[in-house]
Parts: C-alpha cells; structure tokens; sequence
C-alpha cells in the first residue's frame, strides 16, 4: 500500500465540517419539525371516516415514497421557481426533506394511532370530551409516546439524508467534506472523518432518544 | 310544576332497537328510572344488555325507538318523517349527562389518577386548575384513594383503577352512572372492595343502571332488577320478585346456571 495518511490537511479545516454538521442538524430538525405536523394530519387523514382525507393521505404517501430524495430536493429547488414560488435553497431543501419525512411520519403515526386502545378513545368520548378534544387530550399523548421509538429513527434517517443538501451547495458536512477533498486530494482521510462525525453526531441522537423514553415509560 | 317533575323519569327508553348489520341485538326495549333508581340488567352473554347502556351513553348508533334523559330525547333529531343523529358537540354535551365506568376501567395511561378525574373537570366543564383538584381529590378519597392521587394507572392494582374510573365519572356529577360489568376483569380478591364502593354511592342516592353478573351483589344494591333475554327484557321486578318463587323457567335456569 503506497498511500500514506495525512489528516492534518484534513484537520486544518476541521472546523468546516464541524460547521457543517451544524447546519445538516439544523436542517434535520427543521424538517422533522415541519415533517410532524404534517405527518400527524396526515395520519390522523388517514384514519379519518372521510374518503377524501384518507385518499389524499394515501396519494401523498404513496407519491413521496416512490421519489427517491435526491430527485425530489432537485425538483423542488429547480421546478418551483418555475411556478413563480420562489424560495431560497434553504427553505427549498427543509421543504423538501419535511415533504419526505411527513410521508414516513405519516406510517409512524398511523402505527401509533392505531395502537392507541379503542376503551380509552370511548372513556374519553363518555366524559363528554368531543372528537377534537379526544383526540388532543387522550389519543395524541398515549400515541406520541408509543412512537417515541420510530420517531427517533425517522430524525437519525433524515439528519443522514441532510447530506442530499450538497447537490444543491448547502455547506453541510458532506459539501464541505468535498471541498478538503478537491483542495487537498486527501481522498481516504476526508471521507473517514466526515463519517466518523456521522457516526458520533447519530450515536449522540440515538443516546439522548434512549434518555427521553426513559423518562417518558411506555404505558 | 314540581310535582310534574319529580314524577317524570329520570331516564325513559321507549322501543329502543339497535341492529349490527342484519343481526337484531336489540328488539324494541322499554325501560325508565326514577331518580335514585337503582336497576341492575341481569342477562347472559349476548342478551343485549351492554349494547343498551351503550345506547344510553350514545356510544352506539341505534335504529328505533328513543332515549328521554331527564326530559331530553338524545341521540337524534326528528324533523317531519325524518330521524337524524345529533352533531359531535350535541352528543358530547348530552354524554356528559351520564357516567359510564367500564369493564375494563380505561384509564388514561398517561395521566395520574387525579390527571383522569380531571380531564373532565377542566375540558368539559372548563373549570380551573385549583378547583379541578380539589374536586377530583374529593372523590378519589371517597373511593379510598387520597394516598394514590399521583400515581399512574400503571401503578395501581386492577381494584384501584377501577375506583379512579368510578370517581372519575361521578366527579362530573352527572344525572345517571352506567356501570358496564366493572368486576368482571378483576381478579376475585379484588370485586369487593369495588362492590363496596358502588353500594356506597348508591346509598348517597345516585341513579345506577348497571350490567353485571355478581347475582349476590344485584340482589343486595338493587331496587329494580331487568332479566334481559335476546334483545328483549323477558323479566324485571324488585329482587324478591326476581330471586323469589313464581318466575319464569327460562329466569330460574338462567340464575341456576351462573350460580357459583
């Protein structure tokens, strides 16, 4: 093996990628934020007694998860400007990432929706609460809670999908990973520790996840 | 004026009838309560009689006949010929007129027992947080429960949840409390304490409709009791009438064979 590592050229931008994997985060979050409530009304679409609702719920689900996310970040940002929407990269990739993971939110709430029991829909709806106050006292809460889990995979999913954002020159981790690459042509060691600070940043989520299902137990 | 009242039932069901599809649960049933009133529905399975509280609490559509709560008819409109189901907010404020503690208690896992007597208190009759408590800490001591008032119903046995569901429902003070077979998932060293709760709120003077198969216990809380057979009530009378000589062979094979 004639290739000897050299990650002080890799090093001397360290705080790039450290830079970078801020803005992936905040990407992340932003989207799953905005992915959740779109993902509850869609899954609460879903299990609706209307046709229409859950027709709309079932198209978007089912169009959104066909589109791989790289196809689906390049027609938001060069499609919609088209339309007249015009919309900087950023909101155009959070929006994009939000539409893709309020398609897979929408599967985890359905889940937990329909693992909430009937009995406590009824107690609920015997006390005198309406159907709107059920859902947001009783059957939201206990199904959140049961998602917990799934929710926490779905943001470690879409915190790693945020590397996407490079095909349209948003300086995260994987953009800026790139860039020391061309600088330096420092092929393995540039690659090695932006996936190293995927692993940790994931490892970190999934820790503090697991912390929050503690404090919250499932019923 | 008073007079009329008092004299009015507190709950009138005239004809009611309820079909699953083509299956007939209930054939046309008459049934009123006077306020105090304490009528246990005694039946086997598949005789109707929780499909009918569940009627009363507008848990279930029905087909025929109607539901007169306190001088209200509920569930349904009548205009001309035709029979229309209530909105969401109409049933939900007529729902808060009877209390229904179930079989298998249906606790709200995510509130503490207090959290549960509550929900009610504060959403439905949109009282304050101060008062909401201290109305729900009343009743779960009632029912011998001050020292469980923040535990989660994870944390109570099956006898204890089952008296927060009772003080959850009574502490919105509703006009009638519909009891669905509240012992029947409880392990047997657990029914009576459960039963002594029940026999003492009827003894306060609350009006009961319960379901139940504790014959016993029928017998000690009841002022009336229905014997229901396929969709229909076949016998009712006091408890001496029922348990007594002189009824009926299908009522006397029916108390025979859910005799412990």
């Amino acid at each position: 093996m004639n290739y000897t590592l050299h990650f002080g050229a890799v090093w001397a931008s360290f705080d790039h990628l450290l830079g970078g994997l801020a803005i992936g985060l905040a990407l992340a979050v932003a989207a799953v934020a905005v992915g959740t409530v779109i993902g509850l009304l869609s899954a609460f679409a879903s299990v609706s007694r209307s046709r229409l609702l859950r027709g709309i719920s079932g198209t978007y689900v089912l169009l959104i998860r066909n589109i791989p996310l790289l196809v689906l970040v390049l027609l938001v940002y060069f499609a919609l400007p088209q339309t007249g929407i015009r919309l900087d990269k950023y909101e155009s990739f959070i929006g994009s990432l939000a539409l893709y993971a309020g398609a897979y939110l929408t599967e985890v709430f359905r889940a937990g929706l329909l693992s909430v029991p009937k009995g406590i829909v009824e107690a609920g709806r015997a006390i005198g609460l309406t159907r709107m106050q059920t859902n947001i006292s009783v059957v939201m809460p206990v199904m959140l809670r049961n998602s917990l889990p799934s929710l926490g995979n779905t943001f470690i999913g879409m915190f790693k999908d945020s590397s996407i954002a490079a095909a349209i020159a948003i300086p995260e981790l994987t953009f800026e990973a790139r860039k020391i690459n061309v600088d330096t042509f420092r092929v393995v060691e540039t690659w090695t520790v932006a996936s190293g600070l995927y692993i940790a940043a994931c490892f970190t989520i999934a820790a503090l996840l697991r912390m929050l299902e503690r404090r919250f137990p499932k019923f | 004026m008073t007079k009329i009242d008092t004299a009015r039932p507190l709950l009138d069901i005239r004809g009611l009838k309820k079909n699953f599809g083509a299956v007939e649960i209930l054939k046309g049933v008459d049934l009123s309560l006077q306020p105090k009133d304490v009528v246990s529905i005694i039946g086997s399975s598949g005789s109707g009689k929780t499909t009918l509280l569940r009627c009363v609490n507008l848990l279930e559509e029905f087909q025929g006949g109607d539901i007169i709560l306190d001088g209200e008819t509920i569930g349904y409109k009548t205009v001309g010929a035709k029979r229309t189901r209530l909105r969401d907010a109409e049933l939900s404020r007529q729902r808060a007129m009877t209390g229904m503690v179930f079989q298998s208690f249906n606790l709200f896992p995510h509130l503490t027992a207090a959290g549960n007597v509550m929900l009610g208190l504060r959403k439905v009759k949109k009282l304050g947080k101060e008062e909401a408590f201290a109305i729900a800490e009343k009743w779960l001591i009632r029912v011998g429960l001050g020292p469980r008032l923040d535990h989660y119903p994870s944390q109570l046995s099956g006898g204890q949840q089952q008296r927060v569901a009772i003080a959850r429902a009574l502490a919105m003070n509703p006009k009638l409390v519909l009891l669905d077979e509240v012992t029947s998932a409880l392990d047997p060293e657990l029914v009576q304490e459960v039963l002594t709760t029940i026999k003492s709120i009827a003894d306060d003077g609350a009006t009961l409709l319960i379901v139940t198969h504790e014959m016993r216990f029928a017998r000690e809380v009841s002022s009336r009791i229905v014997f229901m057979e396929q969709g229909r009530i076949a016998e009712e009378g006091t408890p001496s009438e029922i348990f007594g000589e002189g009824r009926s062979q299908r009522l006397n094979e029916f108390l025979k064979s859910s005799r412990h």
